[in-house]
């Protein structure tokens, strides 16, 4: 086997060497909104070029850089998910950048870097590249998270971002070491290997510090204090990007630690990934009935999502690794499509993100409404939408591990989470008009919320082809010896 | 006969110092004073032969934390006896912690402390230790340190991103905008008539009889 072999790498080599290529050009090019234009265009390009570029390598469990990095077909299938919503996002950016006064190249370049850290840190097979993919995914989100200078709440969440990222990063590095001290192996098969044998105290101990470094990152309760503040602070754009696009790389993240490394030591994390489960589920449902502020909500809402994706994993079987790829492809899609429409809501370009704004939409803007609906519908989960069957096969999974009480809770929870979404939905189609919302809807937002409106909506017809893909991928998870 | 007379020496001076540190009254001193015990257990590495370590403390340690704590120091106007108030207050807490750390020291020196087991050895024996990292740093964790580069280019970006300001009204220096300056555009002959005093001379004049 040639270890060095670099072909498995390209997709990432090639947006390494992009990013380098797009700070040169940004530099050189002069009037800023220009040069911000072609950043944005030219990093949805290398993105399409980065899904071709994976897709081209195959499916094949493939090693590169002498066994740090892994790539199989689970991972082409999280990848891929991540660069389109990476590049739906930056798609929808093209106002937004205008009108929040963000129109700067650094951006769209900062969120190059993420991706590439997060599509390195999905591939990583050893504990040191795990750690550098996730501070390059973690480092540019602080900066964007602050990136408008002149707001004080901007400038909160991206400190708040950066304090309690920090503090999660040492924690997860704490658990790392631990880890290697008592397996002596960094690389996730030497790990795997030495825990098969013998579960020492000290690793169970570096495995919940690693957990709890993971969790922050998909903002689990209770590591979820910063996610409202954080949402709500940053421009909507922003919002947008870190509520679909890091949260899916960590629960890749998530999936491969407990599945593929710590597979011989379920019974210990089973426990605690249980727990945060639950309370996810619970702070998700319960916080978000008393917020006014629809990018709270949202943060509230992708609380409850991971606490119910956590469920599939808390199952520990191959069903639940396909329920929880499922339930975040569905988590993706419809989280985009409520941020296109909520970017679209707006009083003369100025952006409007209380819920009552929203009273009377179904009047002034009739189909908008209705694709709103219907991603609320999925959200909730009510049957023919495509939130449901995600729901169904976490809970479904965790039942046929015999967890019969964490899905009656996962369960009591989501009908609690019904009441904000349909209170929207009441809001839209039942309250008077107070606000006159702007007419002007960019296409590339309208295409989003419908096309990610029509996919929930439809998701019945789909899903035999998604859980072929699904299943194809479940045992990849884990590293193939030899 | 000569490497134990170092090691005291050197041990002696990164005790001395790191005393120095919280004793000395300023905190530039103390900053100082943390340098030169950086120095000292630099000095220390070398000893134990591990020559790339001490050079990673001076540049790292001593070129750029210590410089980035003088200036932290120097910038902000700390008082010092308003530190010292809460040293009454914190006194049990530094106890327990300092307790700890003796208790954990003595476990220590309570283990087989055999040269074998402690010190770094060279595995091959024939090349020194910073050729050996950097035989293993650049192939087998050629990945790694290709993303810590990266780090360090958001880390840039990131910094350069949050404080740049193209502030108006700054004079900058435009250096192509200066080197394609011609001759003909910036010099002006102007023809003065010599015989009518200029005006603004008499009027400087005047302020300068009203200023004596």
């Amino acid at each position: 086997m040639d270890l060095l072999n670099l072909q498995p790498a390209i997709a990432e080599i090639f947006l390494a060497l992009a990013s380098l290529g797009l700070v040169l050009l940004s530099a050189f090019i002069m009037p800023q909104e220009y040069a911000s234009k072609l950043v944005r265009r030219l990093t949805i390009f290398s993105f399409l070029i980065a899904i071709f570029l994976i897709i081209y390598n195959g499916y094949k469990p493939a090693y590169a850089f002498n066994g740090q990095f892994f790539t199989s077909s689970f991972m082409v299938y999280m990848k891929v998910i991540i660069l389109l919503g990476a590049i739906g996002i930056l798609m929808m950016a093209k106002r937004e950048f205008k009108q929040d006064q963000i129109d700067r190249p650094e951006l769209p370049l900062l969120m190059l870097l993420s991706v590439l850290g997060m599509m390195l840190m999905v591939s990583a097979n050893d504990i040191i590249l795990l750690y550098m993919g996730l501070e390059l995914q973690s480092l540019p989100l602080y900066v964007i998270a602050a990136i408008r200078r002149e707001s004080l709440r901007s400038s909160e969440a991206g400190l708040k971002y950066f304090l309690l990222g920090a503090l999660s990063s040492g924690l997860l590095l704490y658990g790392a070491s631990l880890l290697y001290g008592f397996t002596g192996h960094t690389s996730y098969d030497g790990i795997k290997i030495a825990l098969e044998s013998n579960v020492s105290a000290g690793a169970v101990i570096g495995m919940v510090f690693l957990i709890s470094g993971i969790a922050f990152k998909i903002s689990a309760a209770p590591f979820h204090m910063w996610t409202p503040d954080v949402y709500e602070g940053s421009p909507t754009i922003v919002t947008a990007f870190f509520a679909v696009v890091p949260k899916l790389a960590a629960m890749t993240l998530f999936l491969r630690f407990t599945y593929g490394v710590l597979a011989d030591a379920s019974d210990s994390w089973q426990q605690i990934v249980m727990i945060i489960a639950v309370l996810s589920m619970l702070v998700g449902a319960g916080g978000a009935i008393m917020q006014t502020d629809i990018k709270r909500l949202m943060a509230y809402s992708s609380i409850a999502h991971m606490g119910y994706a956590l469920v599939g994993i808390a199952a520990a079987s191959d069903m639940g690794i396909g329920a929880v790829m499922l339930y975040m492809a569905i988590y993706v899609i419809s989280s985009i499509g409520v941020f296109a429409i909520i970017l679209s809501i707006k009083q003369e370009g100025r952006p409007l993100t209380r819920i009552e704004d929203l009273s009377g939409f179904s009047r002034s803007h009739p189909v908008y409404a209705l694709a709103m609906m219907v991603l609320m519908f999925s959200m909730a989960g009510i049957p023919p939408m495509g939130g449901f069957f995600g729901k169904w096969y976490v809970f479904s999974a965790a039942v046929a591990s015999g967890h019969v009480i964490l899905a009656i809770i996962g369960v009591l929870a989501s009908v609690i989470g019904a009441f904000y979404y349909i209170r929207i939905i009441k809001v839209m189609y039942v309250d008077e008009q107070v606000i006159e919302i702007d007419h002007n809807v960019p296409r590339s937002n309208m295409m989003i919320a419908f096309g990610s409106a029509l996919i929930m909506a439809f998701f019945l017809f789909g899903l035999s082809i998604l859980r072929e893909q699904i299943t194809a991928a479940i045992p990849f998870v884990v590293f193939v010896a030899g | 006969m000569i490497a134990p007379l170092f090691f005291y020496l050197f041990a002696l001076m990164t005790v001395v110092s790191g005393l120095m540190v919280i004793l000395a009254r300023n905190p530039v001193h103390s900053v100082l004073f943390l340098i030169l015990s950086f120095f000292n257990s630099a000095g220390l590495f070398v000893l134990l032969g591990a020559e790339f370590l001490a050079m990673l403390l001076v540049v790292v340690y001593v070129g750029a934390v210590a410089v980035l704590f003088l200036f932290v120091v120097m910038m902000l106007d700390i008082n010092i006896d308003e530190m010292r108030q809460g040293f009454r207050q914190h006194l049990p807490l530094g106890l327990v912690v300092g307790l700890i750390l003796i208790v954990e020291l003595l476990m220590v020196f309570t283990q087989d402390l055999s040269t074998d087991n402690v010190l770094a050895t060279n595995m091959s024996g024939e090349i020194s230790n910073t050729a050996m990292i950097g035989q293993v740093l650049y192939t087998e964790y050629l990945l790694n340190f290709q993303v810590a580069g990266l780090i360090l280019l958001v880390a840039m970006i990131g910094a350069i991103t949050l404080t740049m300001r193209h502030r108006e009204g700054v004079k900058r220096q435009n250096i192509s905008e200066q080197n394609s300056r011609t001759r003909d555009e910036t010099v002006q002959i102007v023809s003065v008539d010599s015989h009518v005093a200029p005006k603004v001379l008499d009027d400087s004049r005047a302020a300068n009889k009203r200023l004596q």
